[in-house]
């Protein structure tokens, strides 16, 4: 006879929810073999078509890189040029849905069914999100974004506080630094994470909700049926790996330079080949060690790590740099954020160009290119929450994080600008633009540069590696039809062939062409990303609230 | 010697597991022992079931299935974890104390090159659990 014991290990009922009746078998299309010793668990075609596009990219670019990389570039600025209007309307779009989706009473359902529990608390949630999702791109442009806005791209109009000879109009001044800090925040702020916000939400509600596997595809059951499941749902995944790795890897290239950039600028390591590739093997290392770990063993320790490190250098800057200014410019970033969101999402009647097709519409684009990687991370570790909850945390709170990072790196550096001619940041940014010295120029102007500058290279390559093992998670997730328990070694796969990927295009160069290729994958994902909200709606309607 | 053995069970490939089934059933029989058939899954859907719920159900039957073709008592434990592909050994070391079981009867694979770089699932479980452990290759 069978029985049940008292406690099955499964947590109080999941309550209802409106699960997809398909005849579709989670790895149905899966091939299940042997590769000498080392199972492997592999979506046809997934896995094969992504993997072997990624080489032949690879190999393309590094046989023609002279011919390739003009391509991938003019393709990359056609597209944020001639569709700005788009990527900024849609971007315009994403975030007008998570605010209805705020105030409705679709609000109310929860991801996992009515009673399901969170899986992770708030701080191990928000870690694991904003490691993955912009970690390193606040290291990079926190200090960058605010100074070059306020003094170079004139966004909506406003002047720049310097005249052509570099010195300061003092009525302009007081305009510039609030739009500069507005205009990065607008960046980094609601859209970035709206963006996000429906793909992980689509992806949480298809899979926890409606049983449908955790992968891109998914989302698309309410529009293509069980076509879904054949090849309009590859070509999805299949693009989504591809924006995923390339980039990963490309980005992990960058930052191997921008690191050793850091590393000889705080400690005479010399710029070389040799010091970026060990880098690259590092980060790989511990990303590796990471997915071994799992996601609660290593990523989310990992990314928990991050968050306190990062917390200590923004209480660092905070109270070394100019605190009452920062204090009260806190508050007055956001007013000014708060006043010009409506003037900077407007797609047309602008002359700014260039910040709107170069910064805004790139930025769109790029971070629409990542949404499927850090959509379906968020969404993994998001079941528990109430929608109204999970749009609230995903978009009001990193936005106020990032108000609060811009404030205290950019209000710092701007000051630094505006008061000290000879500062280190108008020497990067200004005078000899080198970006990658941006935010170890402002600390070198700080005491005890080089502990905080060193804490800063630190934090740049573990918000690295937290990007790259929870991107290697998804990668493996996708191209295993959606199966969370694949072999290990498909995660040990993609991890290692990430970083090989980062350093042939690091030697063999080809790192910006291909990097303009993964972002050019935003504008097919923009189409995506908005039939996505109408799946949302759709998926939501029959869910129980 | 012992009161209740654990048996962990994959539900994706259970025909392959057969010889551990069988092998913990005979002792269970022959000693009289209930057995528990164990397994691990996470929330995110899967090939066996779209939620834990079904998931459960899954395993009810199969334990009951096995239940009859045995002529054993059996129970179910479903073990719900974040992480399955690297959390199973953790997941299967926590059924175990939560269902007080003292022998656990196990379905592992003969050794290959790599073992050398993770172990096995059995042979984790072996060397991590404070109960006896019976591997079956």
């Amino acid at each position: 006879m069978s029985d049940s014991t008292p406690d099955q290990g499964i947590r109080s009922p999941e309550g209802d929810a409106n699960v997809i009746d398909t005849d579709y078998e989670i790895g149905q299309h899966n091939i299940e073999t042997r590769v000498g010793p080392f199972n492997l668990d592999i979506h046809n075609p997934v896995f094969l078509v992504s993997g072997l596009t990624i080489v032949a990219f690879v190999f393309l670019t590094l046989a023609f890189q002279n011919e390739v990389g003009p391509v991938f570039d003019a393709l990359r600025k056609w597209l944020t040029s001639n569709l700005d209007w788009f990527f900024i309307l849609s971007g315009n779009v994403f975030v007008v849905v998570c605010f209805v989706l705020i105030v409705s009473p679709y609000g109310k359902v929860r991801i996992g069914g009515k009673d399901a529990e969170p899986d992770y608390n708030y701080f191990g949630w928000f870690a694991m999100l904003f490691a993955a999702g912009m970690g390193i791109g606040l290291m990079f442009f926190g200090v960058l974004e605010p100074v070059y806005h306020m003094a170079f791209s004139e966004p909506v109009g406003v002047p720049s506080p310097f005249d052509a000879d570099g010195n300061l109009i003092a009525e302009n001044v007081a305009a510039a630094k609030a739009m500069g800090m507005a205009a990065t925040i607008f960046h980094w702020g609601l859209h970035p994470w709206a963006i996000y916000a429906v793909v992980a939400l689509a992806l949480a509600l298809f899979s926890f909700n409606k049983g449908l596997p955790l992968t891109m595809r998914s989302v698309f059951y309410p529009i293509f049926g069980d076509r879904t499941w054949g090849w309009p749902g590859h070509i999805i995944d299949i693009l989504a790996v591809f924006a995923t790795l390339f980039g990963l890897a490309t980005s992990l290239g960058f930052g191997a330079q921008q690191a050793n950039a850091g590393l000889e600028f705080v400690f005479g390591i010399p710029v070389s080949n040799t010091a970026q590739v060990v880098l690259i093997i590092a980060i790989t290392a511990v990303a590796l060690i990471s997915v071994l770990r799992g996601l609660d063993g290593g990523v989310k320790v990992l990314s928990e790590i991050n968050m306190v490190i990062a917390a200590l250098l923004l209480v660092f800057v905070i109270a070394a740099g100019p605190t009452a200014t920062l204090i009260s410019g806190f508050f007055s970033n956001l007013s000014a954020y708060a006043q010009e969101v409506i003037p900077l999402s407007m797609p047309f009647g602008r002359e700014d160009d260039g910040f709107r097709q170069g910064w805004t519409s790139f930025y769109w684009a790029w971070w629409i290119s990542w949404s499927p990687f850090v959509g379906m991370f968020i969404a993994r570790v998001s079941r528990g929450r109430t929608v109204r909850e999970f749009v609230i945390c995903v978009l009001i709170i990193p936005t106020l994080v990032s108000v609060l990072w811009m404030t205290a790196f950019g209000g710092t550096a701007i000051e630094q600008v505006l008061s000290d001619t000879g500062s280190q940041v108008r020497e990067h940014v200004i005078v000899n633009y080198s970006p990658e010295l941006s935010l170890f120029g402002m600390l070198a102007d700080l005491p005890m540069a080089s502990i905080t500058s060193f804490i800063a290279i630190v934090l740049v390559i573990v918000f690295f590696v937290t990007s790259s093992d929870s991107g290697s998670l998804v990668i493996d997730t996708i191209t295993a039809g959606g199966k969370v328990d694949a072999p290990v070694s498909q995660r040990v796969f993609w991890c290692t062939f990430e970083g090989l990927v980062a350093i042939a295009l690091l030697l063999g160069g080809g790192l910006g062409a291909l990097q303009a290729m993964a972002v050019s994958t935003g504008f097919p994902f923009t189409i995506v990303l908005l039939l996505a909200c109408y799946a949302i709606f759709k998926g939501l309607k029959d869910e129980p609230r | 010697m012992f009161n209740k053995i654990l048996i962990p069970i994959d539900l994706t490939h259970a025909d392959k597991l057969e010889k551990a089934v069988s092998a913990g059933a005979y002792l269970a029989k022959n000693n009289n022992l209930p057995v528990v058939f164990a397994a691990v899954t996470s929330t995110v859907p899967g090939s066996v079931a779209h939620t834990p719920d079904e998931f459960k159900a899954k395993l009810d039957a199969f334990a009951a299935a096995q239940a009859t073709k045995h002529g054993i008592t059996a129970a179910a434990h479903a073990i719900i974890v974040n992480d399955p592909a690297i959390d199973l050994e953790d997941g299967l070391l926590k059924a175990v104390d939560e269902t007080g079981s003292d022998l656990v009867v196990m379905a592992t694979h003969i050794p290959n090159l790599a073992d050398q770089l993770w172990p096995s699932n059995g042979g984790r479980v072996a060397s991590h659990a404070e109960v006896s452990v019976f591997l079956v290759r």
